[in-house]
């Protein structure tokens, strides 16, 4: 570790992880409602837990950005962090803010939460992942801020970088959508066309450039190809990012009351939003081919290439599957959207964040640069166990969907929705069933920081060149 | 840019669309329920939200009306159906039904290009 306060970053990197183990569970137990419908009801109905899975997949993702932001912003910077203490500060302010809204959900029925929380002051409550309440939100807002504070001041006062200035641009504008989320006019169209700015300008836009500089902050350090090369591939990205991304958000406009002039914007730009994503793809194994030199954290390098593939996989090809108006037509809201919301999201933000984190994990624990060659065999299963669930998750999800679009919705004989969902219970099961593999490589990778703790680190054998 | 053109243009033009002259106060009453019980946990609505349960954006028209809705949700079991994917029993006032009734029904008249594809959301 370079400097110091680099270290604040480990905190937030182990509450990341401990959420993720949350989300996955309570992941199960809605995966297990959807076959037994009457599992854990009416203590915990499946909206609850339901909420819970995706408000934690949220935070844990927002933990692992800060996480990340701390490490890297100091060290490209090459200066301290503004503030480590108001950085201990935050991450505690929030960790303590989210479980108790955790708590909330799982303690108080929703309603009554409303109720505590004084949502009629304000009403931003239960709309699909805003469902935090005011106050909560209120919170998010000041941590953020805090958070900006801090990392901006570092960049301000040290060296500026491109990885840096697009990381903060990134996380500026991912406050700045969130303010989106206080916004609920009583107008049903209105409201949901605001909503996403925070929900597809975040994943689609915003989060893509953070996803970006994270990717191409791990690539300059471990294969060590030259700053320029790297810093020229990101311009470019974000560039194609901003400029399919933004009128993309029209792929939502379909069919919510919006003109429909925005079939044809929606369909023609989302439909090129793959193209920032295969590039991503491109760049990170054609800088991982050009290595200067072979980096000891293999399993970092594996994360960095299982991001760029799996984030185009998932956004890419799963969301051009249903993005033109025509196909998004039979396919809106049905499971092909949650095939794609699942690789999409645990391809690019997942694996970005479990990317940075074995990276710098090692470091923040001491070591040189990687972990015991035990440790990363294992970390590797476990990349290995998480990806090819989440694969199977998506196809066993694809092919739910499509038997739902054809029964419930093209089909001369449509049948009801509860009918066709019992037709198709046997993909939910296999579901199901991967979703437990899934679990196992989770606990696989939290075995890895466990392990081979006393051997010496990894080493490399001598360069390709 | 041209979003911002595109999406300042939608907002004007929504008034066509959004069906915005039957947003009465009970129907506004209706959405504040729809929020504060988390139907969007289970349903979607116009496609938009969970996919446990049936969509509701046009449920006034499979139900038959008001009173399908209102019979719907005032009859589940509070212990839910044994075996069955369950909708919670809310204990609403009949003011509160009427309101969230009110609110699908607005919602059902929505100008939402034709979408969903049939009846059965
Ligand atoms: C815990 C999940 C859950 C929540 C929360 C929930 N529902 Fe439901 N709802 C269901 C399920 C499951 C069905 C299908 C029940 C069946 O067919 O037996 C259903 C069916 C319905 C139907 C009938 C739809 C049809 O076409 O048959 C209406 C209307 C409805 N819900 C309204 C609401 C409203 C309004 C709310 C919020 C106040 C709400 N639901 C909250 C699970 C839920
Ligand atoms: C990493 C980036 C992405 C993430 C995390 C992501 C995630 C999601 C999620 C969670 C939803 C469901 C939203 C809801 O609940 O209603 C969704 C919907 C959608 N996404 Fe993505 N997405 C990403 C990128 C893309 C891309 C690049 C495309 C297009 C090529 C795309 C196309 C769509 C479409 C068309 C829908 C609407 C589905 C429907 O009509 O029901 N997404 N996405
Ligand atoms: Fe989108």
């Amino acid at each position: 570790m370079q400097y110091q306060s680099q270290s604040v970053a480990k905190l937030y990197f182990i509450a990341a992880i401990g959420l993720f183990v949350g989300q996955i569970l309570f992941g199960l137990i809605i995966g297990l409602q959807y076959l037994m419908g009457d599992f854990m009801f009416p203590e915990i109905p499946f909206n609850v837990a339901r909420m819970t899975h995706t408000n934690l997949l949220i935070v844990w993702l927002l933990f692992g950005f800060m996480g990340a932001a701390y490490y890297l912003v100091p060290e490209e910077a090459e200066r301290e962090l503004e503030s480590p203490l108001l950085a201990k500060l935050m991450f505690w302010i929030f960790l303590v803010a989210g479980a108790l809204t955790v708590l909330g959900y799982l303690l108080v029925p929703y309603s009554g939460l409303a109720q505590m929380t004084a949502n009629s002051l304000m009403p931003t409550m239960g709309r699909e992942f805003l469902e935090q309440p005011t106050i909560t939100k209120i919170g998010i807002v000041v941590v953020a801020l805090a958070f900006l504070y801090n990392i901006g001041m570092t960049i301000l006062k040290g060296r500026k970088t491109v990885v840096n200035l697009v990381l903060l641009i990134g996380l500026a504008g991912l406050a700045v959508l969130f303010l989106f989320a206080f916004y609920n006019p009583a107008n049903v169209v209105l409201d949901k066309f605001f909503w996403w700015w925070v929900v597809h300008l975040w994943v689609e836009g915003v989060w893509e450039l953070i996803l970006g500089s994270i990717l191409a902050f791990v690539l300059i350090k471990t294969t060590g190809v030259d700053r320029e090369v790297i810093e020229k591939w990101l311009y470019v990205i974000i560039a194609m990012t901003l400029i399919t991304g933004i009128i993309g958000t029209g792929h939502h406009y379909y069919w919510i009351g919006t003109p429909e002039y925005w079939q044809w914007w929606g369909s023609i730009f989302s439909a090129m939003e793959p193209i920032p994503f295969f590039m991503m793809t491109v760049f990170a194994f054609n800088m991982v081919n050009k290595r200067r030199r072979n980096h000891p954290n293999k399993a970092a390098v594996l994360w960095a290439l299982g991001t760029a593939t799996m984030a185009f996989l998932g956004a890419g090809v799963w969301g051009f599957l249903h993005t033109l108006s025509p196909v998004n037509f039979y396919t809106h809201g049905t499971q092909i959207t949650a095939a794609h919301g699942h690789m999409a999201f645990y391809g690019a933000y997942v694996m970005i964040v479990l990317t940075i984190i074995s990276y710098a994990m090692p470091i923040l624990r001491g070591r040189q640069a990687a972990n015991s060659n035990r440790s990363q065999v294992l970390e590797m299963w476990s990349f290995w166990l998480m990806t090819v669930s989440i694969v199977f998750i998506t196809l066993f999800l694809t092919a739910a969907g499509i038997l739902q679009v054809y029964l419930q919705r093209f089909s001369d004989t449509a049948m009801p929705f509860m009918v066709v969902q019992d037709k198709i219970a046997l993909f939910y099961w296999l579901r199901e069933l991967t979703g437990v593999i899934f679990l196992i490589g989770l606990v696989v990778y939290i075995a890895s920081f466990f392990v081979g703790n006393d051997e010496p680190e990894a080493s490399v054998e001598p360069t390709a060149e | 840019m041209l979003f911002l053109a595109l999406s300042f243009d939608s907002v004007s033009a929504l008034p066509e669309r959004d069906n915005r002259q039957n947003l009465t106060e009970t129907v506004a009453q209706g959405k504040i329920l729809w929020e504060e019980n988390n139907c969007i946990g289970c349903h979607t609505l116009l496609g938009e939200g969970a996919y446990f349960a049936p969509e509701l954006g046009n449920a006034y028209h499979r139900l038959g009306g008001e009173a399908g809705i209102i019979g719907f949700i005032k009859s589940r079991p509070k212990d839910g159906i044994p075996g069955r994917r369950s909708m919670p029993q809310f204990n609403f006032s009949d003011e509160e039904l009427q309101a969230i009734a009110e609110f699908l029904k607005y919602v059902s008249e929505i100008n939402t290009a034709n979408w969903p594809p049939n009846i059965q959301g």
